[in-house]
């Protein structure tokens, strides 16, 4: 076969971990989810994109004879001896339901929807647990100060994995929390694409109805042609670029 | 897993030819582009193109069309359940549009059904979001600059990149709804990439003439899903989420429409039966196949479940005889193998270098062409940089990108992939990457129209499952924008459709029951029942010592 095949090279050196406090041999180069499958696991919770973005497999662990708690996601953390796990698949949290068409790009409507954000006692508690590394105490303070703009800019790399939420000790759900700061941010504070109104505004007009009733009509042959002579815009030029001609334009 | 003393010194290749390369790239000196017969030529490497990689279907509507062996053998198969023993008389929910899965295509969908006024329930296999689209990086394409760009580019482009293959009426959709699908998304909250005046940032992907590729950092997938899931739970009164509940057969009625779904609890093992007066299918796609024993970029669901019911139920398949391999999958180190190395690297400027240190593509090739011409360089001509486990990559030179626009631009631009990497004690801004095709992408599925519907009444497609609009290669961020635009449109088309009176009439698995005596009389697909729900990636040994435990395929 000529690919990069999926077979699991099984190294021969294996390492002891413990899931769930039962111990187990798994070959030392495997990540966690994949250490758990080879020792008999099935997963259907604890298991999403395989890729560290959607987090579904947080995962915690202690390490014998540390006293730390240690976080990561189980697809992307690699079994180290000795290692006791569990994953927490599923952590119960709040999320406010609100009307997102009339809500105020406003501190005020953050504070509404969540006055538990008042309990935060900046014990950082939730930064060191992110496993993305996400600087959570930080985005909660910009909300208290009332700053949404660095709330979101901050939080943006949160897989909503629920970790902080269950180390926080003002039992808050940090997460939805700053869910609703990038949506404010994004959908009401930052400045508006206005060339999209106007593209928009021709398709409605129907400015290329006709050009793509040709398009749609030419034989491949035809088409093949068009496409050939299509104008490429340079792949380091400015965002300003025209093309020479304005065929095929509104 | 840092990289090995060997993989170092081959690395050193690359920095001996990157000053050279990052001249060119600088001067706008690039590899041609191939002609479309160099192209054609190209492809013979790719994985499409082995006969020995498919078989015609014995069974069902398609009877006769070739595609992929994992796919087959989950047509060719019965059901989980038989139908004798489900009680259609007592649904467990009833409602009016059901949609089933929870990624992009099925958020939107549930959104604008509820808009409509319609009552809702999205029953998806894990939880809601865990999809593929969570997983899309590079952006999101749609002609939104009308000084450069317009749909009738998009529209060159799309069929271009499908080969000319392409279902020309769902491209015109794709293409004049997609200005409008980002400004909803920009309305719903997704943080785009923009200038301070609000203008969105663009790029090129593979096969872009115009630069209409827009972008949430590198993560855009992720920011599209967790603000239109956020929204799908702000409509929580019409909304009703079932996670945890795949589909495993669809139930029609007396009249032959599509009227709801068996769903399984995937931690009680029971049964249950939604009845809707309409069916949004948007389950995905099929990465965790594993075709032709490709490594996948794929979400831990996507086992193209919804192929089979809507199969089942007789819904031909189009396009299915071509799946995308993303170029450029994680080969090393290999606890990410697979994971999808955004588009946007080579966007952004990143050559793509042999083991000499050499190009040998120009790097915007459609994907399909720059994949056979990965394949080829490694396995073909020699070429390729060994693993230490005996496998074979291309180098995705990543500092090329600091150095065209700067230090600390790799960070900035792809923290996702920096953090990734670091966590292997691999700094990307330094040191490139290692990469090898990897199975991406569905690009063919059930066939539907323009307005979502099938050839069954009530029944409704959108996203990865259907099949048509890239023909047979799709090109980047053309799958964000297909969910989105088809998603609305389907949400859309079966509250409309609802609203214009569906007769009610008895339920009926029937459908079942012909396909089963079909696959038996065929002699094909014995012992195999679908759909497969999820991969079974459990060690051999382990199955071969649970002695009380019998299994068909993955079912218990």
């Amino acid at each position: 076969m000529d690919t990069a095949t999926l077979t699991e090279k099984v190294a021969a050196k294996t390492v002891p971990i413990y899931i769930m406090g039962k111990k187990y041999e798994v070959p030392d180069a495997l990540t966690i989810m994949k250490a758990m499958e080879y020792a008999g696991y099935q997963y259907i919770r604890g298991c999403g994109c395989r890729g560290g973005v959607c987090g579904a497999c947080a995962t915690v662990y202690r390490k014998a004879g540390d006293y730390k708690i240690y976080t990561g996601l189980a697809c992307q953390t690699v079994v180290e001896p000795d290692m006791y796990l569990t994953q927490i698949p599923f952590y119960p949290a709040n999320r406010a339901v609100y009307d997102y068409e009339t809500a105020e790009p406003t501190p005020e409507t953050v504070y509404k929807l969540y006055p538990e954000l008042f309990r935060c006692v900046a014990c950082n508690a939730c930064t060191k647990v992110c496993p993305m590394d996400v600087e959570v105490l930080d985005y909660i303070s910009a909300l208290k100060r009332g700053d949404l703009k660095a709330a979101a800019e901050i939080s943006f790399d949160c897989i909503q994995c629920g970790l902080c939420a269950s180390r926080c000790m003002g039992e808050m759900a940090q997460y939805h929390i700053a869910q609703l700061a990038r949506r404010l941010q994004g959908g009401k504070l930052a400045p508006k694409a206005q060339h999209l109104d106007k593209m928009c505004g021709d398709i409605e007009g129907g400015a290329f109805t006709g050009m793509l009733g040709d398009l749609k009509s030419m034989s491949v042959d035809e088409l093949k042609k068009v496409y050939t002579a299509r104008e490429m815009e340079p792949h380091m030029g400015a965002d300003e670029w025209t093309p020479a001609s304005s065929h095929g334009l509104a | 897993m840092a990289y090995t003393p060997e993989l170092k010194e081959l690395i050193k290749v690359v920095e001996k030819t990157r000053p050279e390369r990052v001249a060119r790239k600088r001067a706008g000196e690039e590899i041609p582009f191939l002609s479309l017969d160099e192209r054609k030529e190209r492809l013979r490497f790719h994985p499409d193109f082995k006969e020995e990689g498919r078989r015609p279907l014995q069974v069902g509507p398609s009877k006769g069309y070739a595609i992929a062996h994992e796919i087959a053998d989950l047509l060719e198969a019965s059901s989980r359940v038989d139908p004798d023993r489900v009680d259609l008389s007592s649904p467990a929910h009833e409602t009016d549009v059901l949609i089933i899965g929870g990624g992009g295509a099925g958020t939107s969908a549930a959104i604008l059904a509820a808009q409509r006024g319609a009552n809702v329930i999205l029953a998806t296999k894990l939880r809601h979001g865990d999809a593929n689209t969570m997983m899309a990086e590079g952006g999101i394409q749609a002609a939104s600059k009308g000084h450069k760009d317009s749909p009738y580019y998009h529209y060159l482009d799309v069929m271009g990149g499908g080969h000319f293959t392409n279902v020309p009426e769902l491209v015109e959709t794709l293409v004049t709804e997609a200005p409008d699908a980002i400004r909803w998304l920009e309305h719903q909250g997704v943080n785009f990439t923009k200038k301070a005046d609000g203008t969105l940032e663009t790029i090129h992907g593979g096969g872009t003439s115009r630069k209409r590729m827009h972008y949430a950092a590198d993560i855009t997938g992720a920011e599209i899903m967790r603000t239109i899931r956020d929204e799908a739970r702000n409509h929580a009164d019409r909304i009703t989420v079932l996670e945890f509940s795949p589909a495993v057969e669809l139930v029609l009625n007396e009249h032959g429409a599509c009227a709801g779904a068996v769903l399984y609890n995937m931690e009680t093992e029971e049964y249950f039966l939604v009845k809707a007066k309409a069916v949004v299918m948007a389950t995905g796609g099929c990465g965790r196949l594993h075709i032709q024993g490709f490594m996948t970029t794929n979400h831990y669901g996507a086992t193209a479940d919804g192929i089979v019911l809507g199969y089942r139920a007789g819904v031909p398949v189009a396009f299915l005889h071509t799946v995308q391999y993303h170029p450029t999958g994680i080969v090393f180190p290999e606890q990410a193998e697979g994971i999808l190395i955004t588009e946007k690297f080579r966007g952004a400027g990143a050559n793509l270098v042999n083991v000499e240190g050499n190009q040998f593509v120009n790097e915007r090739e459609p994907r399909d062409v720059e994949a056979a011409s990965i394949i080829k360089e490694c396995v073909h001509d020699g070429k390729g940089v060994p693993t230490p486990t005996g496998r074979l990559g291309i180098w995705l030179d990543s500092p090329m990108i600091e150095e065209l626009a700067g230090e600390g631009t790799v960070k900035r631009e792809f923290p996702g992939k920096y953090i990734l990497y670091k966590r292997f004690d691999i700094d990307i801004s330094k040191e490139p990457m290692l990469i090898y095709p990897t199975l991406h992408y569905q690009n063919g599925g059930l066939e539907f129209k323009p307005s979502g519907e099938t050839c069954v009444p009530g029944l409704f497609l959108a996203g990865e499952v259907a099949g048509g609009i890239h023909g047979a290669n799709r090109l980047m961020g053309n799958s964000l924008l297909d969910i989105i635009v088809f998603g609305r449109i389907a949400g859309t088309s079966a509250a409309e459709y609802i609203a214009a009176g569906v007769k009610d009439g008895e339920l009926t698995l029937d459908h079942v029951r012909a396909y089963n005596a079909e696959v038996a009389t065929s002699g094909v697909g014995a012992g195999r029942v679908a759909p497969a729900i999820i991969p079974d990636y459990t060690d051999p040994s382990v199955r071969e010592r649970q002695l009380t435990a019998n299994y068909v395929g993955n079912v218990r």
